[in-house]
């Protein structure tokens, strides 16, 4: 059986890496490799996980640079000559070791107002949003984000300006701005336009490009950038 | 979203809007300038010549003054968040600055199209 090495940071921000070998295994991922760190060789080690199967997006980490769901990362998908280098993400503080704190990034959804605010009440009829309307259709293609932070990793203008509110916050206000049952656009439009919010956007694309849901928060922000831009235009916000 | 003294969120998005329309203003004056350096000079003209060819020209005045126009408005929006993202400088004296450096430009341009059309 071979072994892989895997570095794995120590430390809060400041710290190191520390080397591991792991025996190598077949279908293993990157979360099994680090939980076989913490079961077999290393109690110590902290890092965060609950689902295993890419549902719950707990377990995003930096893996040999970039930030990955590590329970749907094949390690075949990412050794390079058996080696691995497992850092917590980035753009976020780090608690401990893997172990980010993510309140900052779930903090920003909340600035963007992105919580569902309806009209009706549980004694109204269920609201019938036809699937294949164009609002709908736009809402399906951002709505199975995990809230993961591999986007909020990835972003630079996160790393630039502190307070951009991050592709994932403006992914899920973009949802909801076209969620027909919805009551609170014009605020949200308002919470998410300007200098802290979509305008900011630089369209890298790196957040498409990592996010593992195969999102495109890019093409969202678009959306936002495009409708807050009108709203402007008009007074509205 | 307004960060620390900055401007309201539609004068935000203003300027977004604004350095959009004129980005797609340059686009045509950039293509239309460059051509007509190289359609003027591939016979080799003095700076005389030149200036015989395009003084009095109220058409090509027109189009660098809106060319001058467009530049004033996209640089230092540009520039304002450039500076913003790099050296963490908001607030009312990075407005200032920009603006300073807009009217700059406006003025340096206007005074090219002013030598070189009128």
């Amino acid at each position: 059986m071979s072994a892989l090495r895997v570095s794995v940071w120590r430390g809060t921000e400041s710290g190191r890496f520390q080397l591991f070998e792991v025996p190598r295994l077949e279908s293993q991922t990157v979360l099994d490799v680090v939980t076989y760190i913490q079961r077999a060789l290393d109690s110590t080690l902290a890092y965060r996980y609950a689902c295993r199967v890419g549902m719950c997006g707990s377990c995003a980490m930096t893996v040999n640079g970039r930030a990955r769901w590590t329970c749907r990362t094949h390690v075949d998908q990412v050794a390079r000559e058996g080696r691995l280098e497992i850092g917590p993400l980035s753009n976020l503080p780090v608690v401990r070791d893997l172990v980010t704190d993510m309140s900052e990034f779930f903090d920003k959804w909340a600035a963007a107002r992105g919580r569902f605010r309806g009209a009706t009440t549980r004694k109204d009829d269920f609201a019938r949003v036809p699937p294949g309307s164009a609002q709908r259709r736009l809402a399906d293609a951002g709505i199975e984000c995990i809230g993961c932070g591999v986007c909020y990793s990835a972003c630079d203008v996160v790393a630039w300006n502190p307070d951009y509110l991050g592709p994932a916050a403006l992914n899920r206000a973009w949802t909801l701005m076209n969620d027909v049952r919805d009551t609170d656009r014009r605020a949200r439009l308002a919470a998410v336009a300007g200098d802290a919010g979509c305008h900011a956007c630089h369209t890298h694309m790196s957040c498409s490009e990592r996010c593992p849901k195969q999102i495109s928060p890019t093409a969202s922000i678009a959306g936002l950038k495009r409708a807050a831009a009108i709203a402007a235009l008009k007074g509205e916000i | 979203m307004t960060g620390r003294g900055d401007l309201s969120v539609r004068a935000q998005v203003l300027l977004w809007t604004a350095q959009r329309a004129s980005a797609a203003v340059l686009a045509v004056c950039v293509v239309v300038h460059l051509v007509t350096i190289l359609y003027a000079v591939r016979g080799g003209l003095t700076a005389a010549e030149v200036l015989g060819r395009t003084q009095g020209s109220v058409a090509w005045a027109a189009f660098y003054f809106l060319f001058v126009a467009a530049v004033a408005v996209h640089a230092p929006i540009g520039l304002r968040s450039v500076l913003a993202e790099t050296f963490n400088w908001r607030g009312r004296s990075l407005e200032v600055t920009v603006i300073v450096i807009a009217l700059a430009l406006a003025l340096w341009g206007l005074r090219a199209v002013y030598a070189v059309f009128i």
